[in-house]
């Protein structure tokens, strides 16, 4: 490849109709408005938001699962909407996902080693005899002793077993950027730590990209280069994530940044910091700024306006009329 | 590997206000044709006003001790010890003595509110049918507490919201609507059972914010459960750790934060991914996953996964005794020093 964004979306929208009663139209459920990122080769760029936010419909928009309804999603040089059939299958090989539910993503009537070796299969790579040599590397990838876990069945696994094996999986076609998708969210905090450990030990030693998509801002600190916060369909924010933890420039950061209960009683209770109520619907949201209907700072511009995601200094960009640090803007 | 008589079952101070005394708890459950040691020797006292956070992991015990107290757990439980609320035994009292206690004196939140309400009930029918359980009010009066109590958990548009549905409802707003029909008939214990961990973080932190404000305006003794510490940090006077159905380690929060003896609180301390740590670095973690309760060896529980194990770990279980003045661990090889182990 040359050099480059491996991934680059522009303007991506993802919209469903829902429909009342007797399949009349009754909204339209504006998911992801315009979205635009990119994730340089090696890179991990976590995705952190709320319940609604749209991370996980703009995961799948990136996959073309479904379609986006507009915009680009460009990875490694080619535009994954304007591809059909064969030619995405190909280009989304060096794609792949991890999901929450490792139990709900495997299929329980099969083995371990079936369950690795199924990407091969379908996109015919190998012969029986290098597929199984390819699985055993694979379940020592994700430290799983292969001679105790191919013949395994997932109900047989614990979590955090199952999520291994979703990974093997995901690893298997020897992918340069995997979508993790609240992927370390329903585990418990030893197993959470093990799991998140083996997704760094992978970046370094494959050199893996990661679009670390979750609604808990230290786990996805913990793992990104570049953080991007989304709140009800668009970017609020964006950059170093050590950056955005010490000066978070958009009220929406600050108020995650508050609500995350501390592992210390000596600093815990900064919470009340933090904002009420609850994200508007997606349906119908707010004109102007979308997080203004809950921010402090509102003022008459943000509902008149739409706040561009404009870049300022130290590779970071706001989409906010009024951010906590404008001293910091260009 | 028999029960045995923990040091802590001896009564330490009791402060006025004692609500709940918990003495030597175990619960075996039968799951299929297997027995499992699902809670091994708990006590622990709450007083009112007071909070309690239990932390440990999936099938520490946390959950089944707590419904053991509350007489919700499946006939084919075997409960034994002591569980006295204002000095009465609750452990085997016939259902219907149990049921008036239950939302009167005790009640609780659960982490599924979808799967805990009536999706056919309007919120309002909700409510006043809890009201109706245990207070003697006219349906005015009652639709009328209902509302109030809908503003009470700060429910936007009360009185709307008592005419609509759960689906109507964000999840957020369905935890309100849970902890409005537990404060129903002013209960003096509240236990929360991992009520936060489906929500999203601002979600949680006005959840938290909200049992606590009540907690203080009624009065009332809080239990929350919970697999996260930071929780506990933030929200708990007394923390208690559990682990393979054991309490492992009890202090005021202050203390057990600022002393950490028992090498599992602090590996689960240590696990916890912080917004201070450089990204890309190894979490400390202990690897292995929570032995299987129903094949429980002798020794500590934790032993095979500690990284201050020794051989007499893994042949004799260590008790919980009070260490320090009210700091109780149950480890032959502490943690010395804060970071250490």
């Amino acid at each position: 490849m040359s050099a480059g964004p491996l991934l680059a979306v522009r303007d991506l929208v993802q919209e469903f109709e829902v429909r009342g009663r007797g399949g009349v139209k009754a909204g339209v459920v504006q998911a992801v408005s315009g979205v635009s990122f990119e994730v340089q080769p090696g890179e991990v760029l976590g995705i952190v938001g709320e319940t609604g936010s749209g991370k996980s419909t703009l995961a799948r928009a990136v996959l073309q699962a479904p379609r986006p309804r507009s915009g680009s999603v460009v990875f490694r040089g080619a535009d994954l909407v304007t591809l059909r059939g064969r030619r995405l299958l190909d280009a989304r090989r060096q794609l792949q996902m991890v999901f929450q539910d490792p139990y709900a993503s495997l299929d329980p009537r099969w083995r371990v080693d079936e369950i690795v070796s199924e990407p091969l299969v379908a996109h015919g790579v190998g012969d029986g005899t290098s597929r199984r040599s390819r699985v055993a590397e694979l379940l020592d990838l994700v430290r799983l002793d292969p001679g105790r876990y191919a013949g395994r069945r997932p109900r047989e696994l614990s979590g955090g077993e199952c999520q291994r094996v979703a990974i093997a999986r995901a690893l298997a076609l020897s992918p340069a950027l995997i979508i993790c998708d609240e992927a370390v969210s329903s585990f418990d905090v030893l197993i959470q730590a093990q799991v998140l450990n083996l997704f760094e030990r992978l970046r370094v030693e494959l050199g893996l990209s990661y679009l670390f998509i979750a609604h808990d801002l230290a786990i996805v600190k913990q793992v990104s280069d570049r953080v991007a916060v989304m709140y009800l369909g668009r970017l609020c924010e964006v950059g170093p994530a050590d950056a955005m933890y010490r000066r978070p420039l958009h009220p929406y950061t600050l108020a995650l940044l508050a609500s995350i209960p501390e592992p210390d009683p000596h600093r815990a209770r900064r919470l009340h910091r933090t904002i009420t109520g609850e994200p508007p619907s997606p349906i119908d949201p707010p004109s102007g700024c979308r997080f203004r209907t809950r921010c402090p700072r509102a003022e008459r511009r943000c509902a008149d306006e739409v706040p561009p995601l404009r870049v300022v200094a130290g590779g970071r960009q706001v989409a906010c009329h009024f951010p906590l640090e404008e001293g910091m803007s260009s | 590997m028999e029960p045995q008589v923990i040091a802590s079952s001896t009564p330490w101070r009791a402060p006025a206000g004692l609500l709940l005394e918990v003495d030597d708890l175990h619960v075996r459950l039968r799951r299929g044709d297997r027995e499992v040691r699902a809670v091994r020797g708990v006590s622990y006292r709450v007083s009112a006003g007071r909070t309690l956070a239990i932390i440990g992991e999936s099938g520490s015990g946390k959950t089944v001790s707590c419904r053991a107290v509350m007489g919700l757990l499946p006939p084919t439980a075997v409960v034994t010890g002591s569980a006295r609320l204002e000095g009465k035994e609750l452990l085997g009292l016939p259902p219907a003595e149990m049921r008036e206690h239950l939302g009167a004196d005790v009640a609780m939140v659960f982490q599924d509110p979808v799967r805990s309400l009536n999706p056919t009930m309007r919120i309002g029918a909700q409510i006043t049918e809890a009201i109706h359980e245990h207070l003697p009010l006219s349906r005015g009066e009652a639709d009328q507490r209902a509302v109030e109590l809908l503003e009470r958990v700060r429910i936007p548009l009360a009185r709307r919201r008592f005419h609509e549905y759960p689906h109507q409802l964000s999840g957020g707003m369905r935890q309100r609507v849970m902890i409005a029909i537990a404060l129903a008939c002013r209960p003096r214990l509240l236990i929360a059972d991992e009520a936060t961990t489906a929500l999203d973080v601002t979600t949680q932190a006005q959840i938290m914010e909200l049992l606590l404000e009540l907690q203080r305006e009624l009065g009332m003794a809080l239990v929350f459960i919970s697999h996260d510490l930071s929780l506990a940090a933030s929200y708990a006077d007394e923390v208690m750790v559990m682990y393979a159905g054991r309490v492992v380690e009890r202090a005021p929060t202050g203390t057990l934060f600022a002393h950490v003896r028992m090498p599992y609180t602090r590996a689960l301390l240590d696990a916890i991914p912080r917004l201070d740590r450089p990204a890309h670095s190894l979490l400390p973690t202990v690897p292995g996953q929570p032995p299987d309760p129903s094949a429980l060896h002798a020794g500590c529980s934790f032993a095979e996964r500690c990284p201050n194990v020794r051989p007499t770990c893994r042949e004799n279980s260590p008790p919980l005794a009070e260490h320090e003045p009210d700091h109780f661990w149950a480890c032959w090889h502490p943690c010395q020093e804060d970071g250490a182990g």
